[in-house]
This record gives structure tokens, sequence and C-alpha cells, in this order.
């Protein structure tokens, strides 16, 4: 669809994204941001995520995984809708009669617009791996808080061509629940796990305060306080010929956002506090393709050794 | 209604607080009393609203926010120019 366009972009992931497509580690769908992905793609990211896993040492952990779609209760219960509107995937389904539905298949069929016939369900996508995990710790946290390990997918409405700006994504988040120190103490120890697990890919990172697109001009005073009290942290690795720095990891402190909501309570009684580390999946497997090529088998012997030992 | 009067009408109707408006002196860190930064950012927007203005990039920080005496500061500020 999209050839005479791809060929004349010249973005700086231009030449990145064009590697991606012609030697099929992703397939385009028509739409910006969603890819379909090789085996060989699909090999690697489940090499990541195996260490991903394997960096929690072992440790005796709540290990969940959900669907990727949540609850519209959770969501409207976290705060999503009033700091990420924008980026929301709602899920939508057909309730009419029968005139109904033939104007909606007529409108399908002369791609007319469609969002009047169309009615919320009680679910969204999810948008970050960790928000179906913390309605199901309402209660007392044992002694010393609670560590969890949750995987899965991700959607955030934000199209891109950028092969590294994808609207459906996984993340493997490592996060705590408990007391305000615990919670700072987690992000910190994460940071510096997360950076040797990306160092020891050949992922040179640096870390860096960084803030969530929160949505319009009062979301810009959310980011300002995000930053200003350095509540998010990213890994950046540089990519493209040009080095942009490019996150591949990140932990946001949460403070009192979720136990709040939730009625996640320390063992004091306290409203926990909650922080998580998340490592990007995908965009830790695009950022080897980057550096390190699009044929996994040319890999350098030490990275394919610590994928597949 | 006096530039006081409205600012702590916006903080009775928006700011969440965790102890009643009138008990608030000038300088009291309206987020340790209990605001939080959506309940901010709505305090922000109906200050505007009440004002008449938007307040500038370099004003959207935490900081204009903290107590009565910044916000009318703020205020000052954005309808002096």
């Amino acid at each position: 669809m999209a050839g005479q366009d791809e060929a004349r972009e010249h973005e700086p992931w231009s030449a990145f994204r064009q590697a991606l497509l012609n030697d099929g580690m992703l397939v385009a769908t028509g739409v910006d941001g969603v890819y379909g992905r090789s085996s060989d793609y699909e090999a690697v990211a489940a090499a990541v995520d195996r260490l991903a896993v394997a960096a929690g040492g072992g440790q005796e952990v709540v290990s969940l995984r959900f669907p990727p779609v949540m609850p519209w209760e959770v969501f409207r219960a976290n705060g999503y809708l009033e700091s990420f509107p924008d980026q929301m995937g709602s899920i939508h389904t057909f309730r009419g009669d029968e005139r109904g539905h033939a104007e909606l298949v007529r409108r399908a069929e002369s791609d007319e617009d469609r969002s009047d016939l169309l009615a919320t369900t009680d679910l969204v996508l999810c948008p970050a791996v960790c928000h179906p995990l913390y309605p199901t710790q309402s209660g007392s946290l044992p002694e010393g808080g609670r560590l969890a390990e949750v995987t899965g997918w991700c959607f955030r409405h934000e199209p891109s061509r950028d092969p590294f700006r994808m609207q459906a994504f996984r993340q493997h988040d490592w996060v705590y629940l408990g007391s305000p120190e615990g919670a700072r103490e987690h992000r910190d120890r994460w940071l510096t796990i997360g950076a040797e697990v990306l160092t020891s890919l050949g992922l040179p990172v640096e870390q860096v305060v960084a803030n969530d697109p929160f949505f319009g001009r009062p979301g810009r005073m959310l980011a300002a306080n995000q930053r200003m009290e350095e509540l998010k942290y990213e890994l950046v690795t540089p990519v493209f010929e040009e080095g942009r720095p490019t996150a591949i990891s990140s932990s946001n402190c949460h403070l009192d956002h979720f136990g709040r909501p939730f009625a996640i309570t320390t063992a004091d009684g306290d409203v926990a506090h909650t922080s998580c580390f998340g490592f990007g999946i995908d965009r830790i497997t695009l950022a080897l393709m980057d550096r390190h090529g699009t044929d996994v088998l040319e890999w350098p012997a030490p990275i394919r050794s610590m994928l597949w030992p | 209604m006096s530039i006081d009067e409205t600012i702590r009408q916006v903080l009775a109707d928006h700011g969440r607080l965790a102890i009643p408006v009138e008990t608030l002196a000038d300088d009291t860190d309206l987020f340790g009393a209990g605001m939080t930064s959506h309940a901010s950012v709505n305090v922000m927007l109906a200050l505007e609203d009440a004002f008449d203005f938007e307040f500038t990039e370099s004003m959207l920080k935490k900081s204009t926010f903290e107590s009565i005496s910044s916000i009318r500061d703020g205020v000052a500020q954005m309808t002096e120019v």
C-alpha cells in the first residue's frame, strides 16, 4: 500500500523500518504501529522475556498473567482516564437491531463513520501490564510487602511509523507493593539489575529522569511534577545511525496512586505504595536488531549465548 | 469576590483538601493538606476559568499551586500582562 511513501520517507528510523519489513522480521498490517512478528523475532523476544524472569533470581513472588483486555472499572479507578484519555483503547460492540445492523454494514461498505452505531463495553485494552494486578492485591500485605511479576500485551493509541513506537507491545514488569521506602528501594535495585541485563546483551544504557505523556496543558504540570520528584526513570540506549536515545526499560514510583483506589494496605495498616520496573520486551528486541542486525544467526556469539545458553 | 475569595472558592470546589478551606493560612502547603496532583490540575483549570486567562507554560508547575500566596502571585503575574 504505502510502497512509494516508504521509499520517499527519510526519517531517522526509515532505514531500520525498511530492513525489518524487507527481512520479514515485522509484517505490516496497514495500521501504523501494529505489526505481525516472524518466528525469528519471537525467538528473540521470548529469550529476552526469559532473561527478564531470571533477573529476579528465583525469589518467591506473585506471578500472574492477564489477557490484553482489562475491566473499564479498573481503568476508571486507577486514574488512567484522567491522565491519558488520548491513548485509551476502548472496546466497542454493536447493540442495535436489524435495521441498525444493516446501516452499520452499509457504512462499512461505503467507508463511512460508524462511531454512533457502536456502543461501549465494560472492557478497555490494557495500557500497562501491571494495571490489572493492583485490584487483585486489595487488603493487607505481608510484613515487608510483596513482590510480583507480570507480563503481557499493552495497547496505547499513538500511531507512528517508527518501529520503536508500537501501538501494541509487550512489557515484563517487576512490581513491589508495600512501604514508601520499600517502593523506592525496589525501583533503585531494579534499575541496577535492568541495566546489568541490558548491558550483558551489548546494549549500552543510560539512566535518565523521564515523564509520562500526560494529556494536554494540565498534563504538562503533571509531567513537570513527575520529573521534579524523579518518579520515573528510563534506561535509554542509542539507536539508529544518529544514536537517538530510546527507552527500552523504565521504572515508576507510583506513590499511593494504586494503593489508595484498590485499598491495598501495609502490614501496619497504612495505604500501600507501589513501584514497578518494566522490561520493554519489544523495544529490547528491536534495539538488539538495530545494533546487531536482522540476521540473528550472525549476532556475536556472546550475545547469542546470553539469549540461548 | 476579591481575588483571595475566588482562590479560596476554587480550592473549596476543586482542591479536594482534607481540611476546611477557611482554616488554611496563606502559606499552608496545599499538597500537604491533601491536594493531589490531579486535584491541582482541576484547580489550575478552574482558576483559568474564574480569572479568564491561561497560565503560561513556565507557570505550569507544582510550586505555582502549592499555597494560597503562591497562587495569588501567579494570578497577579498573569493578570498584569
